[in-house]
């Protein structure tokens, strides 16, 4: 009985568009959803410091290195909201740390693929986290208060990173020949994946269903990738920058594109672990996290001591 | 040499020192113990950057060459360089980076409490700007050598260890040559003697805090105001001018 009517309210709540705080109660499955959905979106803005993280030391000038590092910074802030959001649900971060080194939690596969060339520091600003804020504006009405709160606050300067990204195509694609080569390079390698980071298609996505009747999700991976789609394509045409996608046509009835198939067997085989640096990603995660332990025992210790001394 | 050469010379070389220092910290992104100590590493690398920035670019404007900040920066060769010893170091482990910036931190404070005081109304502006960050610093590489110092037994070696292969390089921080004296007596810069000795007092106390020994050297490294450095600076400046040296005509 007491079941059914936390159910109810818990729906009730969810209907009428009233957030769902920490202390309420909410059904197994909403929290364990919301769980694996924080905890992989925080780990994949940690995981996201070393693809960028790999250009600090080689940006090409001090502006472009002081905007990096603010960047990466702030997606390592980032991480840390979302982690605080997803131990509000009663998992530590030690433990999520935990799943993702055992492969239970994931990361966004975009930070699979290699950030190759200074033109890849502006393809992913450009593409990756443009993409990224068109998937987090539509989270910002997510049922789960702490989380939509995060997005807010994540939101403002997602937008300053793509504008980032979007600058220094912009600046490349008026420069030289070969800067020119480097930035549509970048895009050819960056633009199927920045498409597959909205998901499988929505007749093929496995966990939809729970997720908008919670209000988890309230738009689909299609429609967020069709927004993002006709946002960035005229960008592109701006500064003169050509979408690899020959099937890319301009649909007047649905005033939208048409974009041309997405290759999901590479999607599968990144996400199972084959990607060109998933290896990479985790075992410089684990590395570092492991070199660390010392210092956070030292760190604890002393906390200990000074405890104890009081 | 005139006055106008001796500023660009000092100016020239606390950008190197910021710069150099700053390209080190940088490299700890996605490496550290934990991630909010990744934020702090690196939001003191991006304080240095800007901190570099702000020097090269007066540098650039005391020489009047039309050379810019960036020019600085990236075109000139390992000899050109100027930055004291200690700050081009590979960043070692976590207690070599705390225990470097604990001893430059210190310095630091009372450098620029000192330039913040300078007849050169720019020099002290951008030293007062510093100021500020430097205690942030300061107080940050303070905290960690407590919990290093008194923490475990590892942390505790770990932390002797770093201090006894920096000792070597604290000499030089407080060398001086013809230019300091010229840029002394006009009152743009103050006496290293006296800083090197609040210096020593500051970390010999903290040090003796958490019991570690200063080691007994009669020796220092040096070198670096004849642009002459250890093997380190010339991989740094390889990585960091890469770009701007493989694509001479490119802007970015």
């Amino acid at each position: 009985m007491d079941v059914l009517i936390a159910g109810t309210s818990f729906q009730d709540k969810i209907d009428h568009d009233i957030n769902i705080e920490p202390k309420d109660v909410m059904p197994d499955e909403y929290r364990t959803h919301l769980i694996r959905q924080i905890s992989q979106h925080a780990h994949s803005e940690v995981i996201g410091m070393q693809p960028e993280g790999n250009w600090i030391t080689r940006a090409p000038s001090l502006r472009a290195k002081q905007i990096l590092l603010a960047k990466i910074q702030d997606e390592g802030g980032h991480g840390l909201y979302l982690y605080s959001a997803a131990e509000t649900l009663g998992i530590s971060r030690d433990e999520m740390i935990r799943q993702l080194h055992e492969g239970k939690a994931r990361y966004s596969n975009i930070f699979n693929y290699p950030a190759l060339t200074w033109a890849d520091i502006g393809a992913i600003g450009w593409l990756v986290d443009g993409a990224a804020i068109v998937n987090q504006v539509s989270l910002q009405k997510t049922s789960y208060g702490p989380y939509a709160r995060a997005m807010v606050r994540i939101c403002k300067e997602e937008s300053f990173h793509q504008r980032q990204g979007y600058e220094i195509m912009a600046h490349m694609m008026d420069g030289t020949a070969d800067q020119k080569q480097m930035a549509q390079d970048a895009v050819n390698r960056w633009w199927w994946p920045a498409l597959m980071m909205f998901g499988p298609h929505d007749s093929d996505s496995p966990h939809s269903g729970a997720a908008f009747r919670w209000k988890i999700k309230n738009k689909s991976n299609d429609e967020l990738r069709r927004k993002f789609i006709d946002k960035t394509v005229p960008q592109a045409e701006v500064i003169g920058l050509r979408i690899p996608d020959p099937d890319l046509k301009w649909n007047e009835m649905k005033q939208s594109y048409d974009h041309g198939k997405i290759n999901w067997e590479e999607f599968r085989q990144v996400i199972n672990g084959n990607g060109p640096c998933n290896r990479q990603r985790m075992q410089h995660h684990v590395k570092y996290h492991e070199e660390g332990r010392w210092v956070r025992e030292a760190a604890e210790a002393y906390k200990n001591r000074l405890k104890q001394s009081n | 040499m005139t006055r106008q050469d001796a500023l660009f010379n000092y100016v020239l070389k606390l950008g190197d020192q910021s710069l150099v220092y700053g390209h080190r910290m940088s490299e700890w992104c996605s490496k550290a113990p934990m991630l909010e100590e990744d934020l702090a590493l690196t939001n003191i690398a991006l304080d240095y950057i800007g901190r570099a920035r702000a020097f090269l670019s007066y540098a650039a404007e005391l020489e009047g060459k039309s050379r810019s900040e960036d020019d600085l920066a990236y075109k000139r060769g390992e000899r050109e360089f100027y930055n004291n010893l200690m700050v081009e170091l590979p960043i070692g482990d976590f207690a070599f980076t705390m225990a470097r910036q604990f001893l430059l931190s210190s310095y630091e404070y009372f450098l620029f409490t000192g330039l913040a005081q300078s007849k050169d109304e720019k020099l002290a502006a951008i030293a007062n700007k510093v100021i500020k960050e430097v205690r942030y610093h300061w107080t940050h590489s303070r905290d960690w050598l407590m919990r290093l110092g008194l923490g475990t037994s590892v942390s505790h070696e770990k932390l002797q260890r770093a201090i006894d292969e920096l000792w070597i390089y604290t000499d030089e921080l407080f060398e001086t040559g013809p230019e300091d004296q010229l840029l002394k007596s006009a009152g743009i810069v103050f006496n290293m003697d006296e800083i090197k000795t609040v210096w020593t007092e500051l970390v010999h106390s903290i040090l003796k805090e958490i019991d570690i020994t200063i080691p007994e050297t009669t020796f220092s490294q040096t070198g670096s105001r004849l642009g002459i450095h250890t093997e380190h600076l010339g991989h740094l400046l390889a990585e960091m001018q890469y770009l701007v040296r493989a694509y001479p005509e490119a802007r970015w």
